[in-house]
């Protein structure tokens, strides 16, 4: 039984601090020199780095790779014919993406992984599922969208799975109302992506000045804050304001990329983000890489137990963060618990090759 | 020309044709009266780069540089100078101008499109000292303009001027070069240059502690002042003498802790070094290893000098650094790219013999470390007054 395998029957949020340190030593170990073993761009990036994979390391001495790399390098720890499905970020037109080769083995702990995290919150009953997004980003199948993958592993946490928007994104209230009427009593899950269900579901209950009997529902929304941060919006206004249009709900966000697929970061009903057993998270001074204590804003690293197909178990983000602490959150899951404070900013670098702007 | 798209930052239009002899009366008393007028300002002393540019225009320093020019000729500025300024270095642009002024001639200045603090505080500086009566002549020479994408606007100044300085790379060149000049306009283009240092271990070695940090703080002036991605910046050190490990890691300890004392390094160039690490891991066989101190340095030991060596490029504090055993190796490397070669610990009259020996394509200056921007009227293999000024040869 392999220890994904193993942490399944257990609940998802029981590791202590000490028995956490203890199986990620010994587990990163055998995925860092998984990754050593088969992957020759690893090799070469820890060579350079003169780290040493046979010996052992304690948790934040493990090597990390940038995010950004995953979009320059094909990086696989196993022959591309194993590979059962690709995953990529969803980028805009002409930014680069990044791909994500995953094996049997790595899909299938992705999606129980993120059921068994997921059930934490909605329970074990599979809820009625409505999806905040539209059918059609699901087109093509080869390729899977970091927003396409979400839906398709959220939507096999419940039944039912309708999706709320048509083709063009416009929200479609008949299937809304039919879907509720459907389940009327029953409670239900909504599932989307942050900035979708802000511009295309809550502001348009907005425009149309509709209330939706939402009682007793869980949404569950990730993908980042980027576009909402724009328009000044926060976790906060953006939980105040469905329950505005929706009635008494929990709203949970949740962190995760694409890099480390299934094994996401909840938001608790206190507000913060949990590692789980499935993943750790390591905040790092900018200074030099240091590990930061709590309540030091520093760069998130991400360590998941389950990339085993790709060398993606340790992963330097872009992203700004703070840890709150560790197995001491008042919802009583153990684990480190996190704030995202948005994506580091782009750098204004000074020198002389830079002239003449043309259109 | 649609004058409507053009904001004069100083004076109004087109500047007049007035032209005076290098290094002229008035204009050596304007730069004083600048000089001055910025030193007084209290805002702008807060920028060290207003104030170095503030002190090259004092009176002594012109004086100096007066008496170095000794011409025999008569010379006359060339006529109008039109100068397009970087747009990522904030005082250029007004150093630019100063070149212009030396060599005696009006001068068009497009001020960098970022809206950087310096620019409005030098060129309020330079209209309020133009507002003497005595400096009228000036005046109506003198231009800066802002403007956007108008190529319309690059196309009418190009076509009135009788010297073109453009900053910056060569793309840009290439694009300005599209917009002629008159027949017997002349074009001074700064192009994509690339700089290294010459070291030698023994020499560390040998500094006391305070010498030590003189050239740490040097040699972080030389790089870290611009991100290290100015064309004079040293992305390569080459190592010459008996022992190097030593002496490599005397020298970065000590620069590394200048850097963390005085360098902001942004998150991101934190996260951009540390990937350029991985990719040069992955793609670049001659670098063999990479020594990390924090973020705020990396020194990449190079197995051997590519070829393309001048393609080895790092900013915010990415060294490349080599093991040289031969000097006359390092110089077959040396291409038209190479500018600046900084020294510590080398005779400069011997590096100076090999470049001309050897006939290299490149190596254009030849400085003590501390000096790699030290902008001056000989910059880049010109000398900026000469050349624009013109000869009256009387015979």
């Amino acid at each position: 039984m392999s220890v994904v395998e193993k942490l399944l029957t257990e609940e998802p949020f029981s590791l202590s601090h000490e028995e956490k340190i203890q199986l990620y030593e010994t587990e990163l170990g055998n995925l860092t020199k998984n990754s050593y073993a088969n992957c020759s761009i690893y090799k070469k990036i820890l060579d350079i780095l003169a780290y040493d994979a046979s010996a052992e390391h304690k948790i934040e001495e493990f090597p990390f790779l940038p995010v950004r790399l995953f979009k320059e390098y094909d990086l696989l720890n196993v022959p591309k014919e194993t590979v059962v499905k690709t995953m990529t970020s969803s980028g805009t037109t002409g930014q680069r993406v990044s791909k994500i080769y995953l094996d049997r083995t790595t899909s299938t702990n992705q999606t129980k992984v993120l059921t068994k995290i997921c059930s934490e919150f909605l329970g074990n009953k599979r809820r009625p599922m409505l999806i905040i997004d539209s059918k059609s980003v699901l087109k093509d199948r080869n390729m899977f969208s970091a927003r396409g993958a979400g839906i398709i592993g959220f939507s096999m946490l419940g039944r039912g799975a309708t999706y709320a928007l048509d083709e063009d994104l416009h929200l479609d209230l008949d299937a809304v109302n039919a879907f509720l009427g459907k389940y009327a009593g029953e409670p239900i899950t909504l599932f989307g992506f942050t900035s979708i269900i802000w511009e295309h579901f809550f502001k348009e209950l907005e425009r149309v000045d509709t209330k939706l009997p939402l009682d007793g529902a869980v949404v569950i929304h990730g993908g980042g804050w980027k576009k909402l941060i724009d328009q000044q919006v926060d976790n906060e206004i953006f939980k105040k304001s469905l329950a505005s249009r929706c009635g008494d709900i929990t709203v949970l966000n949740y962190y995760g990329m694409v890099e480390q697929t299934g094994s996401i970061f909840m938001e608790c009903e206190c507000g913060r983000l949990h590692a789980s057993n499935y993943s750790d998270v390591i905040i790092r001074n900018p200074d030099d890489f240091s590990v930061c204590g709590v309540g030091e804003t520093g760069i998130v690293q991400l360590v998941s137990l389950l990339p085993e197909s790709y060398p993606g178990h340790s992963i330097l983000t872009e992203d700004i963060g703070e840890l709150i602490g560790e197995d001491d959150c008042p919802c009583g899951r153990h684990g480190k618990t996190f704030v995202i404070h948005g994506r580091i900013k782009n750098a204004e670098i000074r020198g002389c090759s830079d002239t003449y702007e043309r259109k | 020309m649609n004058e409507s798209k053009i904001t004069w930052i100083v004076g109004n239009s087109v500047p007049k044709y007035i032209v005076f002899e290098p290094y002229a009366d008035v204009v050596c008393s304007f730069l004083g009266d600048l000089s001055q007028n910025l030193l007084k300002n209290k805002t702008a002393v807060q920028y060290p780069d207003i104030i170095s540019f503030a002190y090259f225009c004092r009176k002594a320093n012109i004086h100096k540089k007066k008496e170095n020019f000794a011409e025999q000729k008569i010379r006359l500025g060339r006529g109008i100078i039109f100068h397009i300024a970087p747009s990522n270095v904030p005082v250029n642009f007004a150093f630019s101008y100063v070149f212009g002024l030396l060599a005696g001639n009006g001068n068009i200045v497009r001020v960098p499109s970022k809206e950087y603090p310096h620019i409005e505080i030098i060129c309020s500086a330079v209209n309020q000292v133009l507002e003497d009566p005595k400096y009228a002549e000036i005046k109506v020479s003198t231009a800066f303009v802002r403007y956007g994408h108008e190529d319309e606007v690059t196309e009418y100044f190009s076509s009135i001027s009788q010297g073109r300085i453009i900053w910056g790379g060569d793309s840009a060149i290439a694009y300005i070069r599209k917009f002629s000049l008159p027949p017997r306009g002349i074009d001074i283009a700064f192009s994509d240059r690339y700089s290294f240092a010459v070291i030698d271990s023994d020499a560390v070695l040998k500094a006391d502690e305070k010498e030590m940090e003189r050239v740490a703080y040097a040699f972080y002036n030389d790089t870290y002042l611009m991100d290290q991605n100015a064309c004079s910046s040293p992305q390569l050190v080459v190592w010459t003498g008996n022992h190097y490990h030593e002496a490599q890691q005397r020298f970065w300890n000590a620069v590394s802790a200048v850097a963390e004392k005085k360098y902001t390094l942004q998150p991101v160039s934190a996260i951009d070094k540390f990937m350029k690490l991985c990719i040069e891991a992955i793609e670049k066989p001659s670098v063999m290893g990479v020594t990390r101190y924090g973020n705020v340095l990396y020194a990449a030991d190079l197995r051997e000098l590519p070829d393309d060596a001048d393609k080895l490029r790092g900013t915010c504090g990415y060294f490349y650094q080599y093991l040289c055993k031969d000097i006359d190796a390092i110089f077959r490397m040396v291409n038209e790219k190479y500018q600046t070669l900084v020294y510590y610990g080398l005779s400069p009259i011997q590096l100076s013999e090999f470049v001309v020996n050897n006939q290299l394509r490149g190596i254009d200056r030849i400085v003590p470390v501390g000096q790699a921007l030290d902008i001056d009227v000989i910059w880049d293999g010109y000398d900026l007054v000469r050349t624009l000024s013109r000869i009256v040869d009387v015979r």
